[in-house]
């Protein structure tokens, strides 16, 4: 009884069924069958609601987007330098809150960037595992504190703490929101960061070491050029995570959309101005209800490029010791 | 319980100088004992293989000479291994310092992800090389017999080369730091029958200028291009001990120990 040695129940009975003949069938006995076409109906059933869901968001932005751009022409959109859709005198110029996006996601980058990267070398090839067990850890709590609490810091800690050592600063800046939202993405690029580095083979380290090479120079000449892919695609995954950020620069980056370059004066980034709308009593259907659809997109189109490029950059890396 | 009998094949090595010593040498991973009490002399300017079956720690010992074994964070050593005299894991001496005298070449080829020029030049530029770098990169590729092959693709990556080619590589790019010695870890075992011809060759002339100690689980290789032959064995407790060594011609014709003899004409191994 071979068929059924994994000794399930229903399948003894099946095979019972069939009766002692001395010829054993290898066909699938009918319970188990039946129970393996069961359990792959809800499997394929979860995996398509994820698809729906998407097909469903892609769907409604695109029309709402679509018929904001029959009112506003789409070369208005790109050139004007003003953003005003809920004054009277109107202006839909996304270069303002794209600016101030780019400002906070950059900001972000000169944090995140070097200290990712630098706490991903010593993960990777300094820390004993017993340090390592310590600050992994640690770093993931990092990732898991809500954005919302982060928003706050940066406004009621990391502003007022500017605000002494560079005394013009607004209550309201770009800059106190790219130093923390650099601190919410630092676990992403130093988590991935050090895994491209992990994937790095033993056995280019020890090619380093048998020359001479300093623990050091292993690490910035050997391990770090040879997972460079892996760890572009973690920047320009985290510059994403950036873009896409919300509440942080909506609390402390303010809603003031300018066309600034100060880091020290309040703006408003695309996601914050879709904050503003969606929270406020803008009428639903209105030409100012979908410049959210409209900012969405352009926010959607943007995230969705550079995971695509960041993508592409792992997979290249994925061949590169093969 | 087999124990083995102490080695008793110090001193002789042929009138050459020795290079590399080992005094009771002993290496432990963690609680598992490697290889016991290991003396051996290695002479200046010659090939001595170290063969064995596998798992007998010919590869951990000849990783003690240029203390490869300090990346293994559970491994301990006790004994001694004097480098020109100089005790290599003493306060006097730096593991980084001794790498650049002691070079390496694995048994899988590993060249860097970069050119082949960039291969080669690496060791010589983080040791602060200050001639001409072109010059020395060639200098190396000629002595590893490549030169011709890749003269005009230096800028390829390294990794596009074949495996034999990829070999001779990564023995340019230790030979650029212009080392004393080479240990060459089973250097041709991934490698084809023409490859290796390739390999054996280029080591007897290296021989001449460099002190060579290679592993080796092919017996035909260690017979056509050593000169001293150490053979280990493993006991029941899988702890590597040395069981005979000498030149290498008498350990293959007249091995003074039985179980060599049986490794030799392969009867286990």
């Amino acid at each position: 009884m071979a068929g059924i040695s994994t000794s399930s129940v229903q399948a003894a009975a099946a095979a019972a069924q069939v009766g002692a003949a001395p010829n054993r069938s290898l066909q699938t006995p009918r319970a188990r069958g039946l129970r393996e076409r069961l359990i792959e109906a809800p499997l394929f059933a979860a995996a398509f609601v994820t698809i729906l869901t998407t097909a469903g968001i892609v769907a409604v932005l695109l029309v709402e987007t679509l018929s904001f751009f029959r009112v506003v022409p789409l070369r208005m959109f790109l050139t004007d330098t003003q953003w005003t859709p809920l004054f009277s005198d109107k202006h839909y110029g996304i270069i303002v809150l794209l600016s101030a996006t780019m400002l906070t996601s950059v900001g972000a980058m000169f944090v995140a960037l070097p200290l990712g990267l630098l706490a991903a070398i010593f993960l990777s090839e300094y820390a004993s595992p017993r340090v390592h067990r310590v600050i992994k850890p640690v770093l993931e709590i990092l990732a898991g504190i809500p954005t919302v609490v982060y928003g706050y810091f940066a406004l009621l800690f990391v502003t007022p703490a500017l605000q002494r050592m560079i005394p013009q600063t607004a209550v309201f800046n770009g800059l106190s929101a790219s130093i923390v939202m650099g601190f919410m993405i630092l676990p992403l690029v130093s988590s991935m960061s050090e895994d491209a580095m992990a994937a790095v083979p033993r056995s280019l380290r020890e090619g380093g070491y048998s020359l001479g090479a300093t623990r050091f120079e292993v690490a910035t000449r050997i391990v770090v050029p040879s997972a460079l892919s892996g760890i572009v695609a973690a920047f320009i995954l985290a510059i994403s995570r950036a873009v896409g950020e919300t509440m942080i620069v909506a609390i402390a980056a303010g809603q003031s959309p300018t066309l600034a370059l100060s880091p020290l004066v309040p703006i408003e980034t695309m996601t914050a101005y879709i904050v503003q709308v969606s929270l406020g009593d803008t009428p639903h259907g209105s030409l100012e209800y979908q410049t959210i659809f409209a900012v969405g997109s352009t926010l959607f189109l943007m995230t969705l490029l550079l995971n695509i490029i960041s993508q592409r950059v792992l997979r290249r890396f994925r061949e590169e010791y093969q | 319980m087999v124990r083995l009998a102490p080695p008793q094949m110090t001193g002789d090595v042929g009138g050459a100088d020795e290079a590399l010593r080992t005094d009771k040498l002993n290496l432990w991973y963690g609680r598992f004992h490697a290889v016991e009490d290991i003396t051996l002399s290695v002479p200046a300017r010659r090939v001595t293989a170290l063969i064995g079956p596998s798992g007998c720690g010919k590869s951990t010992v000849l990783r003690c000479f240029n203390r490869m074994n300090d990346l293994t964070p559970e491994a301990r050593t006790t004994g001694e291994v004097r480098f020109q005299g100089i005790d290599i894991n003493g306060p006097d001496a730096d593991p980084v310092e001794l790498r650049r005298r002691i070079g390496m070449v694995f048994q899988k080829p590993n060249p860097f992800p970069k050119s082949v020029y960039d291969n080669v030049a690496f060791g010589p530029q983080i040791n602060g090389y200050r001639g001409n770098m072109d010059e020395l990169v060639e200098r190396s590729l000629r002595k590893a017999a490549l030169w011709d092959e890749v003269k005009d693709k230096l800028r390829q990556s390294g990794l596009a080369l074949s495996g034999g080619q990829q070999q001779r590589l990564c023995i340019a790019r230790a030979l650029a730091v212009e080392p004393d010695v080479l240990l060459m870890d089973e250097p041709a075992s991934a490698l084809d029958p023409i490859a290796t011809y390739k390999i054996e060759e280029l080591m007897t002339e290296l021989k001449n200028r460099y002190t060579i100690i290679v592993v080796t689980h092919n017996m035909q290789q260690a017979s056509r291009v050593s000169d001293f032959t150490a053979f280990l064995l493993a006991g029941e407790d899988r702890t590597g001990r040395l069981v005979e060594y000498g030149p290498t011609a008498e350990v293959f014709t007249h091995p003074k120990d039985e179980r060599t003899e049986a490794y030799i004409t392969g009867r286990f191994g």
